[in-house]
C-alpha cells in the first residue's frame, strides 16, 4: 500500500515537464493551421466589420465612423425583403434537405449490411465529383422551359403546357440547394444513428413499446445531435449562397449574397455591402440560437410527457410549447414593425424561456 | 426442488439457424415459476440466443417457445410477459433515472402521481431511493444495473431475463450484486433466467442450471448435482476444477462397476457415478474434485482409501492452499485443496505425505 502511494506521489512530478513539452509541440503542430485561419478568416472578417462602420463616399471610403449603413440595411425595404427571402429560402432548403436526408441515413445505418455501408456512403458522395457550378447548370437543364422535367411531363401527357414555377424563382433555388447539400445532411445524421446502441431499441421494445413509438421515444432523441449538425451545416452556407440564386433564381430570386456582390462590385458601396454581410451573419447566428432553443424546449416538453400520454398528443403539445416562442417573435414583429428590435427581443425571450425551464428542472 | 410449481417456460425442440449456421440444435427444457434458472456455457454456445428467443428478439427456425402455456410464435417482443436486463444495461442516456424506470408505464392506466410512486418504490427496491432526478449518463456501472433492474421489475413481468448482467462489474461489486439478485428474486418471487459464462456465478445464484455447448443443453440440473455428478467429461471440465486419472474397467455387475484407477487402485463405483466420456480423448477416466482429496497430517487416519504422495507445487490463496501432488503410481500430478484452518501447516514443495479419498467422491467417465 505504502509503495503504491509513493509511486503515485512521484507521478505528477515526473509527468509535469513532459506535459509542458507536449503542449509546446502541440502548439507548434497547429500553428500553420492557426496562422492560416487567422490570416484568411479572422483578418477578412475584421476588415468587413470595420468597413461596415465607415462612411461611403463616391468611389472612396471615408474614415468617418457611422452606423448609417446598418440603419439603411435594416430599414430599406429592398434589403429587408432580400434578407427575409434569404432566411426563408435557407429555412426551406434546410427543412427539405434534413427531412429527406433522415430516411436515407436511417436506411443506410439500420438496413444496409455493415460490410456495404462504406459503399453506400461512397455512392452518396458521387455527385460531388462534378463541379458545383456544373451541377447548378444541370438543374437549369432539368428544370428549364424545354427541360427534362417539362418535356417528360408533356410527352407523358400529364401537363398541357410547360411548368414555369420550377425555374427562375425561389422554388428552383430550394430544389437545387437541397440536392447540393443532401450529403452534408445525410452524413452527420448517419453518424449519430450509427452511434445508437441497438440494445436501446430492443430495450424500448422490451418495455412494451411498438417499433414506431420506440423510434420517437428513443431513436429520434438520440439522433438529435446529428440532426442539429445537419441543420447547421445546411442552413449556414445556404443563406449566403451566391451561385445558385444567380443562375436559377431569376430576377425574383436574388438573395443576400447577390446584393452584397452588387453593392461591392457594381455600386462600389463597401460600407453598405459590409453592413449587409455582417447583418446577415448576425441573423444566421440569432436564428440558429432561437431554433436550437425551440428544439431544446420541444425535446424537454416531449420527454416529460411522452411517458405519460399518447404519442401524437405528446408531439403536438411539445410542438405547441416550442411554437409559442415563435408566436412571441411574430407578435413582436407585428407590434413593433422593427426588424432589429424583433430579432434582439425575440432572442432574449428564447433565452429567458430556456433558463426558466432549466431552473425548474434542477428544482425537481 | 421446485418440481411442484407450475411450468413457466417450455422449449419444445427449438432449432435456430443463421443462414447455414445451426445456432440452437434441438433445445428441450422446462423452467418453472419462481425459479432462478441459469443458462451457462462458453461464448458462442447459444445461451444468449436462447434467452433472446424468450424475449422475442430472435425468431426460431422450428420448434416452439411457450410462456405460461402459450405459444409465443406470433407474440412480438413488446407484448410478451418478459422483461430484460441487457448486458450493456441499455439505460437511455437522454432520460433521467426516473424517466428510465417509468419508461414502460406510458400505457399504464394509473394516475401520474401513482406512477411516480411506483417509480420511487421500484428505485427503493434496488437501493436507489432519491436518485430519480439524476441524469442516466452520470451513473456508475453498478447503479446502471440497478436502474435496469428497477425498469424491468416495475412492469411486473412473469419472467425476468438477465443477459450477463454482472460481467461488466468488478469482482467485489459482482459478488455483492449476486447476493442482492438472489434476495430480490426471493422478494418478488418471479422467474429469473440468467445467462452467464461464469460457472461460479451460476452455482452461487441458481436453483437449476442448464449447461450449454454448441447449441445444445449438455446437462440440466441443480448446482450440487452439476458439480458433484457432471454428466460428461466436457461439463466436468467447464464447471470448476476436476482431476482426471486414467482408469481400466475390470468388472461390471448389475449397476456396479469395478475399475482400476491409476494410483487409486481397485474401486467399486455405483451406477450413478458413471458418466459419458464425451469431450475426452482416449479411454475411460476417473474424475474427482480437488477438495475431495485430503492430506493426512500426523496422527490422522484415512477414510476408505489412502496412499503415499509427494508435494510438487504449492499455491497459497489465504483461506485455501492448492497443492499439486503426485500420488504414488500416477504419471501426472493432481490438484487438491486444503482449507487453512487454525494450526494446520502449509506444506513445502517436495514434502512426502499421505493422502486419502473416498469412493463416493469419484466419477467415472467412459
Amino acid at each position: 500500500m505504502a509503495q503504491t502511494a509513493a509511486t503515485k506521489s512521484n507521478l505528477p512530478a515526473r509527468a509535469a515537464p513532459k506535459q509542458r513539452s507536449e503542449a509546446a509541440s502541440g502548439l507548434l503542430m497547429v500553428s500553420p493551421t492557426a496562422i492560416y485561419a487567422l490570416l484568411l478568416l479572422a483578418a477578412p472578417l475584421i476588415t468587413i466589420f470595420t468597413y461596415s462602420f465607415l462612411t461611403d463616399g463616391y468611389l472612396t471610403v471615408e474614415l468617418t465612423p457611422t452606423i448609417g449603413s446598418y440603419v439603411e440595411a435594416w430599414t430599406n425595404e429592398v434589403y429587408r425583403v432580400v434578407m427575409l427571402r434569404s432566411l426563408g429560402v435557407a429555412m426551406a432548403v434546410t427543412l427539405v434537405t434534413v427531412v429527406l436526408a433522415f430516411p436515407i441515413a436511417y436506411y443506410v445505418s439500420f438496413y444496409v449490411e455493415p460490410s456495404r455501408k462504406s459503399l453506400w456512403l461512397f455512392l452518396i458522395t458521387i455527385p460531388f465529383w462534378t463541379s458545383y457550378l456544373i451541377r447548378v447548370f444541370l438543374w437549369k437543364v432539368i428544370l428549364g422551359f424545354n427541360g427534362v422535367v417539362n418535356s417528360g411531363l408533356l410527352g407523358l401527357g400529364i401537363i398541357d403546357e410547360p411548368l414555369t414555377f420550377i425555374l427562375y424563382n425561389t422554388n428552383a433555388i430550394v430544389i437545387t440547394l437541397a440536392h447540393a447539400y443532401a450529403p452534408f445532411a445525410i452524413l452527420p445524421i448517419f453518424v449519430a444513428l450509427e452511434k445508437i446502441d441497438r440494445s436501446f431499441l430492443e430495450a424500448g421494445r422490451d418495455l412494451g413499446e411498438s417499433s414506431f413509438v420506440t423510434f420517437f421515444r428513443v431513436t429520434l432523441p438520440l439522433a438529435m445531435p446529428g440532426v442539429i449538425s445537419a441543420v447547421m451545416i445546411v442552413f449556414i452556407p445556404t443563406i449566403g449562397d451566391y451561385v445558385t440564386p444567380h443562375l436559377v433564381g431569376g430576377p425574383e430570386g436574388k438573395m443576400v449574397a447577390n446584393l452584397v456582390q452588387v453593392l461591392y462590385l457594381k455600386l462600389d458601396n463597401y460600407p453598405l455591402g459590409s453592413a449587409l454581410a455582417v447583418s446577415s451573419m448576425l441573423l444566421v447566428g440569432l436564428v440558429l440560437v432561437m431554433a436550437t432553443m425551440q428544439l431544446a424546449i420541444f425535446g424537454y416538453v416531449f420527454k416529460r410527457i411522452a411517458g405519460q400520454t399518447q404519442l401524437i398528443l405528446a408531439i403536438f403539445t411539445a410542438l405547441a410549447a416550442a411554437q409559442a416562442l415563435l408566436a412571441v417573435v411574430i407578435a413582436l414583429w407585428l407590434v413593433t414593425g422593427n426588424a432589429p428590435l424583433t430579432v434582439v427581443l425575440g432572442t432574449a425571450v428564447h433565452v429567458v424561456a430556456l433558463l426558466a425551464l432549466r431552473r425548474k428542472r434542477s428544482a425537481l | 426442488m421446485s418440481s411442484e410449481k407450475p411450468v413457466m417456460i417450455e422449449f419444445k425442440d427449438v432449432h435456430k439457424y443463421y443462414g447455414d449456421y445451426h445456432a440452437l440444435r434441438g433445445i428441450n427444457a422446462t423452467i418453472r415459476a419462481g425459479e432462478f434458472f441459469s443458462l451457462l456455457g462458453p461464448s458462442g454456445c447459444g445461451k444468449t440466443t436462447l434467452l433472446r428467443t424468450i424475449a422475442g428478439f430472435e425468431g426460431i427456425s422450428s420448434g416452439a417457445v411457450m410462456i405460461g402455456g402459450e405459444d409465443m410464435a406470433d407474440v412480438p417482443a413488446n407484448q410478451r410477459p418478459t422483461n430484460m436486463v441487457f448486458q450493456s444495461y441499455a439505460i437511455f442516456p437522454h432520460l433521467t433515472v426516473e424517466e428510465n424506470v417509468g419508461f414502460g408505464l406510458r400505457k399504464d392506466p394509473r394516475s401520474k402521481a401513482e406512477k411516480a410512486k411506483a417509480v420511487e418504490d421500484a428505485l427503493g427496491m434496488v437501493g436507489l431511493k432519491g436518485f430519480g432526478a439524476r441524469a442516466a449518463h452520470a451513473l456508475s456501472g453498478g447503479q446502471r444495473q440497478r436502474v435496469a433492474l428497477a425498469r424491468a421489475l416495475i412492469l411486473k413481468p412473469k419472467v425476468l431475463l438477465l443477459d450477463e448482467p454482472l460481467s461488466a462489474l468488478d469482482k467485489k461489486m459482482r459478488e455483492q450484486m449476486q447476493v442482492e439478485l438472489i434476495k430480490l428474486q426471493r422478494q418478488v418471487g418471479i422467474t429469473f433466467i440468467l445467462v452467464t459464462h461464469d460457472q461460479e456465478e451460476a452455482l452461487v445464484m441458481s436453483d437449476r442450471i442448464a449447461v450449454m455447448f454448441e447449441g445444445q443443453i449438455a446437462q440440466l440440473a441443480d448446482p450440487e448435482t452439476l458439480y458433484r455428478r457432471p454428466a460428461s467429461r466436457k461439463v466436468a471440465d467447464f464447471i470448476g476444477t476436476m482431476n482426471f486419472l486414467p482408469a481400466k474397467i475390470l468388472n461390471e455387475a448389475g449397476s456396479k462397476v469395478e475399475v482400476d484407477a491409476q494410483g487409486f487402485g481397485k474401486i467399486t463405483l455405483d451406477g450413478a457415478q458413471v458418466m459419458s466420456a464425451e469431450g475426452s480423448e482416449g479411454g475411460a477416466t476417473v474424475g474427482f474434485r480437488p477438495e475431495t482429496l485430503t492430506i493426512l497430517f500426523d496422527g490422522q487416519t484415512g477414510s476408505d482409501f489412502e496412499s503415499e504422495a509427494v508435494v510438487e507445487e504449492v499455491v497459497y490463496y489465504g483461506d485455501m492452499t492448492y497443492y499439486d501432488i503426485k500420488i504414488k503410481g500416477c504419471d501426472t500430478a493432481v490438484r487438491l485443496s486444503m482449507r487453512n484452518v487454525f494450526g494446520r501447516p502449509v506444506l513445502d514443495i517436495g514434502t512426502k505425505t499421505r493422502v486419502a479419498w473416498s469412493a463416493g467422491a469419484l466419477v467415472l467417465f467412459r
